[in-house]
C-alpha cells in the first residue's frame, strides 16, 4: 500500500514539476482511464465531425471551395488517427474504442448532432465549431501526458487554416446579396450557441475537472476557455457585419471581458442523451462505413499474408 | 462487431525526415496490413504539408525500450564522468582557437 502512495507521490511531484508523463512511465489508473476516456472521445469527435460537412462537398459552390472542404475533411480523418494513435500508447486498441463508438458506448462531442442546412453552415462550422475547439486543443498542447501533447501540437497547427476558411465563406456571403448575408446570419444564428456549449458544463457543474487540473490534463478551465471564445469571436463576427444571436451580450469595461446571456442546459443535455436532431443519422452514417469498408479491410489483410507466405516460400 | 480484421492489421511507429541531411523523427503510429501500405498511409496523414522527404515504418512489435522505472541507475555511469565535457578543461590564458 504505502509502496502505491510513493508511486503517486512521485507521479503527482513530475506533474507539478511540468514533465511530461510518457507511456511506460508508471501512472494512476485513474488518470489512465480518464485519458483513455477523454483521448478517445476527442478522436471519436474528429470522425463523426466529418459527416455535417461532407455533406455539403458535393454541392460547395466552386470547384476552390469544394478543394479546400476536402482537404479540411481530410485533415479531420487525420486528427482522428493521430487521437487514436495517442490513445493506444495507454494500452487499449483502437478497434476496442471504434467499438465503443458504435455501440454507442462512447461519447463524441455533442456539435456534431446538428444539422448542415445551408453551405454558409460550412462557413459557421470551420469559423465557430473549429474556432472552439481551437482554444481547447492550443490548452492541451501543454497536457502533462506526452503523447496526447505531441498529437495536439500537430493538429493545431493544421486547425487554423480549417477556421480560416470558415470565417471567409462567412465574409464572403455576408457581403454579399441580401439572401447571402441571411444566410450567414442564419448559420451564425444556429451554430452559436450549440458553439458555446462544446466548452462543456460550466465549472461548478463540471464532472472531472478538479481531477483533471490537478493532473495538468487540462490546464484551463471551461468557462475560462468560453470567455476567451467569445471575446475573439465577438470581434470577428462585428468585423463582417453579422451579429451574435445574445440580447444580453455586452462589453464589461471592469471585467475586461463579454458579459453573455445564460446557456440552454437543458438542450445540451438532451443531445448528449441522444436526443439532437442527428444523433441517430450520425451513427447510422458511421456504422454503415465501418461496416462497407470490412471487406477492405479484409482484402487488405489477405493480400498481406500471401505477399508475406510467399516471401517466406521464395 | 469485433470480429474485425483491424486486430490482423499490426501497429506500425512511424519516423519522419523533413528534409536531407537531419534525423529520422518519430512522428506517431498506425494501423496498416504490410510495410508498403504503411509508408503510403503515414504519407497521407502525416506529411499532407510537405513536413516530409523519407519515410521509415518499423512494426512496433520491434521497438525495445528502456525500463523508465531503471532510470536512475541505468543512466547513472555518466553521472560522474564531468571530463567528458570540454568544459572540465583548464585552457592557458592566451590561447586562441582551442
Ligand atoms: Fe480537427
Ligand atoms: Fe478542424
Amino acid at each position: 500500500m504505502s509502496d502505491v502512495k510513493n508511486l503517486e507521490e512521485r507521479f503527482q511531484e513530475r506533474i507539478d514539476d511540468e514533465q511530461k508523463i510518457e507511456p511506460r512511465d508508471w501512472m494512476p489508473d485513474k488518470y489512465r482511464q480518464n485519458l483513455i476516456r477523454q483521448i478517445s472521445q476527442h478522436a471519436h469527435s474528429e470522425v463523426v465531425g466529418m459527416l455535417p460537412e461532407g455533406n455539403w462537398i458535393s454541392r460547395a459552390p466552386s470547384l476552390r471551395r469544394k478543394a479546400i472542404l476536402l482537404a479540411k475533411i481530410q485533415d479531420e480523418a487525420g486528427h482522428g488517427l493521430y487521437l487514436y494513435s495517442a490513445a493506444e500508447t495507454l494500452g487499449v486498441g483502437r478497434d476496442q474504442l471504434i467499438d465503443q463508438l458504435l455501440t454507442g458506448k462512447a461519447k463524441y462531442s455533442s456539435i456534431f448532432n446538428y444539422p448542415s442546412l445551408s453551405w454558409a453552415d460550412i462557413g459557421a462550422i470551420g469559423w465557430l465549431v473549429d474556432g472552439a475547439a481551437i482554444m481547447n486543443q492550443v490548452m492541451l498542447t501543454r497536457t502533462s501526458y506526452g503523447p496526447y501533447a505531441r498529437a495536439m501540437v500537430r493538429i493545431c497547427k493544421e486547425e487554423s487554416f480549417h477556421q480560416r476558411q470558415g470565417y471567409e465563406i462567412m465574409s464572403v456571403l455576408a457581403s454579399g446579396t441580401e439572401e447571402q448575408k441571411a444566410m450567414a446570419q442564419d448559420a451564425l444564428d444556429r451554430w452559436w450557441w450549440p458553439s458555446l456549449m462544446m466548452f462543456g458544463p460550466n465549472d461548478a457543474d463540471s464532472a472531472h475537472s478538479a481531477e483533471s487540473m490537478k493532473w495538468k490534463i487540462k490546464r484551463e478551465s471551461n468557462d475560462e476557455l468560453r470567455q476567451r471564445f467569445v471575446d475573439r469571436t465577438v470581434q470577428q463576427a462585428e468585423t463582417i457585419g453579422l451579429t451574435v444571436p445574445d440580447p444580453d451580450l455586452k462589453w464589461n469595461e471592469e471585467r475586461g471581458h463579454y458579459d453573455f446571456g445564460p446557456i440552454d442546459w437543458d438542450e445540451f443535455w438532451n443531445v448528449v442523451k441522444g436526443n439532437g436532431p442527428c444523433n441517430r443519422d450520425r451513427m447510422k452514417a458511421r456504422r454503415e462505413a465501418h461496416e462497407n469498408g470490412r471487406w477492405v479491410r479484409e482484402a487488405a489483410a489477405a493480400h498481406a499474408a500471401k505477399k508475406a507466405a510467399r516471401k517466406t516460400a521464395a | 462487431m469485433s470480429n474485425d480484421n483491424e486486430k490482423d492489421w499490426p501497429l506500425w511507429e512511424v519516423f519522419i525526415q523533413s528534409k536531407r541531411g537531419l534525423d529520422h523523427k518519430h512522428v506517431g503510429s498506425l494501423h496498416a496490413a504490410d510495410a508498403g501500405m504503411a509508408i503510403e498511409n503515414a504519407r497521407d496523414v502525416y506529411t499532407r504539408r510537405g513536413e516530409g522527404n523519407s519515410i521509415w515504418v518499423v512494426k512496433a512489435e520491434h521497438v525495445h525500450a528502456s525500463n523508465p522505472d531503471d532510470a536512475e541507475s541505468f543512466y547513472d555511469p555518466a553521472d560522474d564522468k564531468v571530463y567528458r565535457h570540454p568544459t572540465f578543461y583548464t585552457m592557458p590564458e592566451g590561447a586562441k582557437y582551442i
